[in-house]
């Protein structure tokens, strides 16, 4: 798959260059080759007119560039002196006075809090950023990358841009990834903006200082989530209205976790029958928990579920789905199926020792076979036999047998999660057609996704999820687009 | 690689490719007899007369083929605790303080017995005190796995330690035989014990754990509870997913675990040697997890492995007796043999998951 192409990109020093794009738009990978986790097929880096190759992230710091990668690389159960002095060669002792030093000194020049003493894992996400970027500082680095820094706050935004902007006053070149606008409009002096991989935007310091704030968003709002230019790409009118009747009645389920993609705040949504309802949101906002709770996977901390009027909160997840209620992991190998069993055994995964494929318990390997046989042929599915170990098939084939395993004759509401997440555009049309017949059989399909040009061509009406919240639901429509992308990116 | 190029690159490589699967094997073995043999040779004995001594005894003559035969049955049992557990992807290694707990049981249970019960129902209820004994010991480092998440291997090796220290207490305390010096259970009268097999010295211990291998291997293979314990040893994610009840499935496969290897221990007392000493511990667990490995977790496979195993065992007991040598010497070739063949499987593997 092309995860770049042939992408330009300048950074400055002396400037916070911002770079935007939804998930998948190639920002992990640019970061990758930056960093000296992985090579360019093509095209070539240079620092200050010198053509270099990071080969590994221990090459790509010696040559200047510092990563404050997206998940924190500090060691919890040591403090921050202590993982500071972790960059020195293996045979120095550490000399904590003389860190914890350093660490003074980066911080009062930049302005940052740095508990030298405190143990990593005590610290706040914010702190621990702070650190991550002192750490990056004190290697002398010239560039500073930093992938998706998060800001759980807008003021934690507001300081993060601050530091950002002093980085780049004192000469470094800083390269801001990330997909919320908010955050990216506050720190940037340059933006690029990336989507499927191409550099569809770019920005200069001066054009941006002379477009005020709205425009600005507007832009890049447009350049990242394909503005009225850019064609839908599967051109599906949206369906014929579905009928009133509700096949599943959410009403203030919300489920408590320890993070912020563990946990849904009260979510209320209605699912008609042979409706599809698609959430979008950017990954990580609790799409994960919504699904898990409505499938009966995790346990809901309040709120009710009804299936056809009647209640279903009580209900673990073989209650559901004997019920009707199905679900498609986004995790086809690790979770939607047994890779080691074949494909019959994980046709039949969901109804162990249930007839005809079990009689009192024990199995009928004949009948299970013909199952499995008959799901290959009804979807199409790519394999030599029924026996083939599932994780022996294409990711398209593994979706389209879990999509045959979930559509029998019992199925009410169906429940995807990022269900063409990783597949090849053919395998995801495919997916997607066959998802569509279902429910135009009557089907309540909730389609979770990050992929919004997936839920604007298969959705009828659209919920925007962020931070564990429905904030909106929108008609699919002709402004759709526009609509969900700012409340996405949290600019309503 | 794609699809085509496999299928191309195929009828050439079949061919290598049994060469070495037989090559890989045979080397490991040449390789174990090899250091067993410098081992005998630096503490002073022929290897020859040694492997001599132990095929004879152990495999040649008939009362060695004999005592390997009835030595199987306990660590047929174990095999078959053990196989429960890993198959459901649970490390039960507290089987040798279930074993032992229910030998310790069914040596209390069966003496006291024999005078008022047919021995049919003496055996029967000496089992299923033992076993039921056994599922005990597991019950608690199963429900911590299940509910609090704690690693079953370590609290199951610590309930091992308890065990035998709760065992030690139990014969010395209450199940003390007045009548002999050492301190052990009340002896069950040889009368009393299970039968021998036919005109044999075998132990009708052994058709018992035969019996109750080839049923855990159908129930594994063919019912929904086997299926249902194999998807949750392979996934929990996918078990959880599928609708399975996963804690209540992993105490289940826990306590079957120990109640089998409860089994052990009583077809030992019930069918050998009829009371437990103080400080006995066979630890035969720790010896047939590797052998039911190699054997893939496959019941039946195991039944070969433990039958060349506990062939060896004689032998070298015998050996060792013959020829002077610690009968230790013989875990130097079982334990270079076993870690050989484990590196071939691996390496078969990954060669395997490279190719895929």
């Amino acid at each position: 798959m092309l995860a770049l192409d042939r992408v330009d990109l300048t950074v400055h020093p002396g400037e916070v260059h911002v770079l935007l794009g939804e998930n998948g738009a190639g920002k992990s990978t640019l970061v990758a080759l930056l960093s000296g986790l992985r090579a360019p097929d093509g095209g070539e880096i240079r620092i200050a007119g010198r053509p270099v190759r990071p080969a590994s992230p221990g090459h790509a710091r010696r040559l200047g560039i510092a990563t404050v990668f997206q998940h924190p690389r500090l060691v919890p159960t040591l403090t921050v002196a202590e993982n500071l002095a972790l960059d020195g060669p293996w045979w120095r002792p550490i000399d904590r006075a003389k860190t914890a030093a350093a660490i003074g000194a980066v911080g009062a020049r930049y302005g940052l809090a740095l508990p030298a003493e405190a143990r990593a894992g005590d610290l706040t996400p914010d702190q621990r950023q702070q650190v991550e970027i002192a750490r990056a500082l004190s290697r002398g680095s010239r560039i500073l990358l930093l992938d998706e820094p998060a800001a759980a706050t807008p003021d934690a935004a507001a300081s993060l841009a601050r530091l950002t902007g002093r980085l780049a006053a004192d000469g470094l070149a800083v390269l801001f990834i990330t997909h919320k606008l908010a955050d990216a409009r506050q720190a940037g002096d340059r933006f690029t903006v990336l989507r499927a991989g191409r550099r569809v935007d770019h920005i200069a310091p001066a054009d941006a200082r002379a477009l005020d704030p709205a425009a600005l968003e507007a832009r890049l709002i447009a350049a990242m989530f394909g503005g009225a230019d850019a064609a839908q790409p599967t051109g599906q009118a949206p369906r014929a209205p579905a009928s009133p009747r509700p096949v599943l009645e959410v009403d203030g389920l919300s489920v408590s976790g320890a993070g912020r993609r563990d946990r849904i705040d009260p979510v209320t949504f209605t699912l008609g029958a042979g409706e599809i309802l698609g959430i979008a949101g950017i990954d990580g906002n609790g799409q994960a928990p919504l699904a898990e709770a409505v499938a009966g996977q995790r346990p809901a901390t309040g709120g009710r579920l009804r299936l056809d009027g009647v209640d279903i909160t009580g209900l673990g997840v073989a209650g559901r789905h004997r019920r009707g209620v199905r679900c498609i992991s986004d995790d086809r190998l690790a979770e939607g199926a047994v890779g080691a069993f074949p494909i019959a055994l994980n046709a039949v995964l969901k109804a162990i020792g249930r007839p005809p494929w079990w009689r009192g318990g024990i199995d009928r390997p004949a009948a299970i076979r013909a199952r499995g046989r008959a799901l290959i042929a009804a979807y199409a599915i790519r394999a030599p036999g029924p026996d083939t170990p599932v994780d022996r098939l294409s990711g398209g084939n593994i979706q389209r047998l879990l999509l045959a395993r979930e559509l029998d004759s019992a199925v009410r509401v169906l429940v995807c999660h990022k269900p063409t997440h990783g597949l090849d555009v053919l395998s995801a049309a495919d997916f997607r057609r066959r998802l569509r017949a279902a429910a135009g059989n009557g089907v309540g399909v909730l389609l979770i996704s990050g992929d919004l040009d997936e839920v604007l061509a298969l959705a009828d009406r659209i919920a925007v999820l962020v931070a564990g919240r429905i904030v909106a639901t929108v008609a699919n429509g002709a402004d759709a687009r526009t609509r969900i992308g700012r409340l996405m990116a949290g600019t309503p | 690689m794609t699809g085509d190029e496999m299928l191309a690159a195929e009828p050439a490589r079949r061919g290598a490719r049994l060469a070495r699967a037989g090559a890989g094997p045979l080397a490991v073995l040449g390789l174990a007899l090899a250091v067993s043999a410098t081992t005998l040779l630096a503490v002073g004995v022929d290897p020859l007369a040694y492997a001599g001594t132990v095929l004879d005894r152990g495999f040649a003559s008939t009362l060695g083929l004999q005592a390997a035969a009835t030595r199987m049955a306990p660590l047929l049992l174990l095999a078959a605790a053990l196989i429960v557990a890993f198959r459901a992807g649970l490390w039960n290694l507290g089987i040798d303080g279930q074993f032992l707990l229910g030998a310790v049981g069914a040596a209390a249970l069966a003496p006291a017995l024999a005078g008022t019960l047919p021995v049919w129902a003496m055996w029967i209820a000496g089992f299923a005190v033992a076993g039921a004994i056994g599922a005990a010991w597991a019950l608690l480092p199963a429900l911590l796995r299940a509910h609090q998440g704690v690693n079953e291997i370590v609290s199951s090796l610590m309930m091992t330690f308890l065990g035998l220290s709760l065992a030690n207490a139990l014969i010395k305390l209450v199940f003390l035989d007045p009548a002999t010096t050492v301190p052990q259970t009340a002896t069950l009268a040889v009368a009393d014990r299970l039968p021998r097999l036919f005109d044999t010295t075998i132990s009708g211990g052994l058709v018992v754990a035969l019996a109750v291998l080839v049923a855990m291997h159908l129930a594994m293979v063919r019912t929904a509870f086997g299926l249902r314990l194999r998807t949750l040893g392979a996934s929990p994610r996918a078990a959880h997913h599928a609708g399975l009840d996963v804690p209540r499935l992993t105490v289940v496969a826990f306590c079957l675990s120990g109640g089998l290897a409860g089994l052990a221990g009583a077809v030992t007392i019930l069918g050998v040697h009829g009371t437990v000493q103080a400080d006995w511990n066979p630890a035969y667990g720790l010896a047939v997890i590797p052998l039911v490995f190699l054997a893939r977790l496959n019941g039946l496979a195991a039944v070969a492995l433990v039958f060349a195993y506990a062939g060896v065992l004689i032998g070298s007991e015998s050996a060792a007796r013959r020829l002077g040598v610690p009968a230790d010497i013989t875990l130097v070739l079982v334990a270079s043999l076993l870690i050989g063949l484990a590196l071939v499987d691996h390496l078969g593997r990954r060669r395997r998951d490279d190719g895929a």
